[in-house]
């Protein structure tokens, strides 16, 4: 039954618990990508927007919810240890450079947070901005390239990493890393539109238009990359009869797309601001889905698959109520959380 | 194998070993500070809604401030940490993954499930959940951090004392009966002695605070009493924290008898000295410069003035722990325990006298042991760690096979770009707790500030909780 409805992608059979945690580690995992994905792009868009106060209004709009956003991934990296501990044994070391960069990145940010705040003087404020910048496109450049590495392969050997420091330095890789760099961008300056309002609502537009074109020749990009660099992509593309749910992907895409820039242009209904930030979350949804499909049911492409990697069936057990219970009471207070801080940010507002 | 040797040429194993030792001396700092503070909140409120009595109130908004910002810190740092046993021990990880992996991602569990629900109304909600609710938010965040604590030291305890799985045919440890996993032998005794030092820790801290406010003005109300409480903590907690350091020490001479005798520093099986000073010569195999009391090691360890304890000449060289770290950190440890019991009994005695918010050199004395628990915490787990060497899960899985593939460069390189990052963000977050500290309590006692950036944590939103520095 399971094996009909995912295409054979579930051998009949085959222990459904791997299968379970799978899923909510690719739950965990595209929350992540999401949430802290806008915040991410807020800071990368200090890259263009130089504005005292329109950074304020920036950095106001998600002060509430980033580190809310960024429990997700703290929630992933103890997961993916409990359910999978052959995965987090070998990709951590695989892509080594590349996990101590992004954390160094993410507490560089986490700081430059609170204390641009706090600068006494413009030098130091300006500094801590710069940390902001540039926190956020390290740590958002790393998890593109862990990306891409990870699609590229990984080799194991006796459970464990046997490739060098920089195997995972392909130009796939590096073209990850700026594709979500410029994604996180792009669902930054959309969250701003829906957010902000006058000149810098404007600017945003701008930007999101480009950043917009740039994500879809991003996504023809990859969509003709990795099928053609690698046969099993290929496959699980384009064999008959897998074609039609696939099919899906770049249907959806147009759509969305086509969306995303009537909405872009059209600034009289209020309501529509949320539009362009929703289609790009989309965009993210369906890449997302489009590469667990391509992958799965590996979890270290291209040798270790999830019921090679994952715990004995014991400490799944052991692990699953936890986690069924948390899950739904951290995505409660999230929602809450962007229900309490909902509305237009105004200049020097600070949710009295 | 002596500190020398590594210091001279470093393999990757040991400058990863150091790298993770500096993470967690730095991590275990904040969750200390953060168990003894919680309880200490929740004291405070509730003496507050006991009393009616404004004091208690303003102590509790003044440590508030403080105690979001030490909660911050540990969070980050622990951020780190739950990605390193990965990338530097991936054997390790794969071999006790299923073991630990679970136990790891309760205590996450735990810790989310504080910072969503209840750390964001301790901090900015009193107002929407009148006064009773909050008191009961303030009291699960100091449990959350007694839970959570529990799960950290259960999975600790387990690589000292493991027992309750067996060994899978790829290598893996499997679990065979939770339980036994989580109350392995030594985790009651580490959990008692490690939760009293996080007690005695703060208390010290706090007292030191305080005494450093007295000096200046000795009439403020709230100073006074917080003063007054840490050192009511010292002088009662510290012997009782004596007693379950030498118990711990019982369970630790039957489970890991050879850490013991690196710690005691006994090269030779047999009745026991005590030895107050020595310098451990691992190369010759004795203890230089020994300082000792005749039989006194037997006594504590056995009871018995002639009882017989194994020395490290024991065991097979390759299978000592690291005497030399170890031996001095144990001593170092037990003489700040006593110098704490010391100053405990003197604020006895100028209680006696009612001249504890008078005397000044006691309350210079006070701030200068105001870290001192904090420097035994680090001691004592570098005893614990060093003396559990070369094993990383004790007598079944060595260190050298926990390590991951990677190169020397890269784990040095990771250790530099960790020491400068640590001591910009770190640095700068401790000067702020500092400023802090550094303010006079007042009357009226404000709630976390208004003027820096808003967050939520949760159900209530609210601002930063951490105080921007006093405007000079």
């Amino acid at each position: 039954m399971l094996s009909t409805l995912t295409f054979g992608l579930v051998p009949p059979g085959a222990p459904l618990m791997p299968v379970a945690f799978a899923v909510i580690m690719a739950f965990i995992i595209l929350m992540y990508v999401i949430l802290d994905g806008f915040d991410l792009g807020i800071g990368i868009l200090f890259a263009v927007e130089r504005d005292k106060t329109n950074r304020d209004i920036m950095v106001n709009s998600i002060a509430p919810v980033w580190d809310g956003n960024e429990t997700w991934l703290v929630l992933g990296g103890s997961t993916l240890y409990g359910a999978f501990p052959l995965a987090y044994a070998v990709i951590l070391p695989a892509v080594y450079p590349l996990i101590i960069l992004m954390l160094m990145g993410l507490i560089f940010r986490g700081a430059a947070f609170e204390f641009r705040f706090r600068a006494h003087t413009e030098q130091l404020r300006d500094l801590w901005d710069r940390a902001f910048l540039g926190g956020s496109l390290v740590a958002a450049f790393c998890q593109g390239a862990i990306l891409g590495g990870l699609m590229h392969g990984t080799p194991v050997v006796n459970r464990a990493y046997a490739g060098g420091v920089f195997s995972w330095l392909t130009p796939f890789a590096v073209f990850c890393g700026f594709a979500v760099v410029i994604g996180y961008a792009m669902l930054g300056a959309t969250w701003i539109i829906w957010r902000a309002s006058g000149q810098l609502q404007q600017d945003m537009r701008g930007y999101a238009k480009t950043l917009g074109i740039a994500m879809l020749v991003i996504f023809g990009i990859v969509g003709i990359w990795s099928p053609l660099s690698d046969a099993s992509y290929f496959h699980r593309w384009f064999d008959w009869p897998r074609i039609f749910p696939t099919a899906v992907a770049p249907l959806s895409v147009l759509v969305l797309g086509y969306v995303f820039f009537t909405h872009l242009r059209n600034g009289h209904v209020a309501h529509h601001d949320k539009i362009p930030f929703l289609c790009g979350l989309g965009f993210f949804v369906v890449s997302f889905g489009g590469l667990g499909y391509s992958i799965f049911p590996m979890i270290i492409p291209p040798s270790i698959n999830i019921w090679q990697a994952a715990a004995p069936q014991v400490s799944l057990e052991f692990l699953l109520p936890g986690l069924l219970v948390m899950i739904p009471i951290i995505i409660t207070y999230n929602i809450f959380a962007y229900y309490i801080f909902r509305g237009k940010i105004e200049p020097g507002s600070h949710y009295h | 194998m002596p500190v020398l040797a590594y210091l001279s040429s470093p393999s990757a194993i040991d400058v990863a070993r150091a790298q993770f030792g500096f993470v967690i001396a730095f991590h275990i700092i904040f969750p200390a500070f953060s168990i003894g503070l919680a309880s200490f909140l929740a004291v405070l409120e509730g003496a507050w809604l006991w009393t009616k009595q404004p004091v208690y109130f303003d102590a509790y908004k003044y440590w508030l401030k403080i105690f979001a910002m030490i909660f911050a810190i540990g969070v980050v740092s622990g951020l780190v940490m739950a990605y390193e046993v990965g990338a530097n021990w991936g054997g390790y990880a794969d071999k006790v993954g299923p073991v630990l992996g679970p136990l790891l991602s309760y205590e996450t569990l735990t810790a989310f499930f504080l910072e969503a629900g209840f750390l964001g109304i301790m901090l900015f909600g009193l107002q929407r959940v009148g006064p009773k609710l909050h008191f009961v938010s303030t009291c699960l965040v100091s449990i959350g951090t007694l839970i959570s604590a529990t799960w950290i030291l259960a999975a600790n305890s387990w690589m000292q004392t493991p027992q309750g799985t067996i060994m899978g045919a790829n290598g893996q440890f499997i679990p065979q009966d939770w339980i036994a996993i989580i109350f392995s032998p030594s985790a009651p005794y580490r959990w008692v002695h490690m939760i009293m030092a996080s007690y005695l820790a703060t208390a010290f801290m706090v007292g030191g605070v305080g005494a450093y406010h007295l000096r200046r003005n000795n009439k403020n109300a709230v100073t006074r009493l917080f003063f007054s409480m840490a050192l009511w903590m010292a002088a009662i907690v510290t012997p009782l924290q004596i007693l379950a350091g030498d118990t711990q020490g019982d369970n630790t001479l039957m489970y890991q008898p050879a850490k013991i005798a690196g710690m005691e520093g006994d090269f030779t099986t047999g009745v026991q000295a005590l030895h107050l000073f020595g310098v451990p010569d691992v190369a010759q195999g004795k203890l230089l410069y020994d300082v000792a009391i005749p039989h006194l090691g037997s006594l504590i360890l056995t009871h018995h003035w002639n009882g017989i304890v194994k020395g490290l000449d024991a065991w097979p060289k390759d299978q000592w722990p690291v005497v030399d770290v170890e031996f001095f950190s144990f001593r170092i440890m037990v003489a700040l325990g006593f110098a704490m019991f010391g100053l405990g009994l003197l604020s006895l005695w100028l209680r006696y006298k009612r001249t504890l918010y008078e005397t000044r050199w006691f309350h210079v004395l006070t701030m200068a042991m105001a870290p001192a628990g904090f420097i035994a915490i680090v001691m004592g787990w570098t005893t614990t760690e060093t003396g559990r060497q070369p094993w990383t899960v004790y007598g079944l899985l060595t260190t050298a096979q926990s390590a991951s593939p990677i190169t020397l460069p890269e784990v040095i390189t990771s250790f530099a770009v960790i020491i400068v990052i640590y001591t910009l963000v770190f640095g700068s977050g401790i000067i702020y707790v500092l400023k802090m500290m550094a303010k006079e309590p007042e009357l009226n006692e404000s709630f976390p500030s208004d003027e820096a950036p808003l967050r939520s944590h949760g159900l209530v939103g609210g601002h930063s909780p951490i105080n921007p520095a006093p405007a000079e």
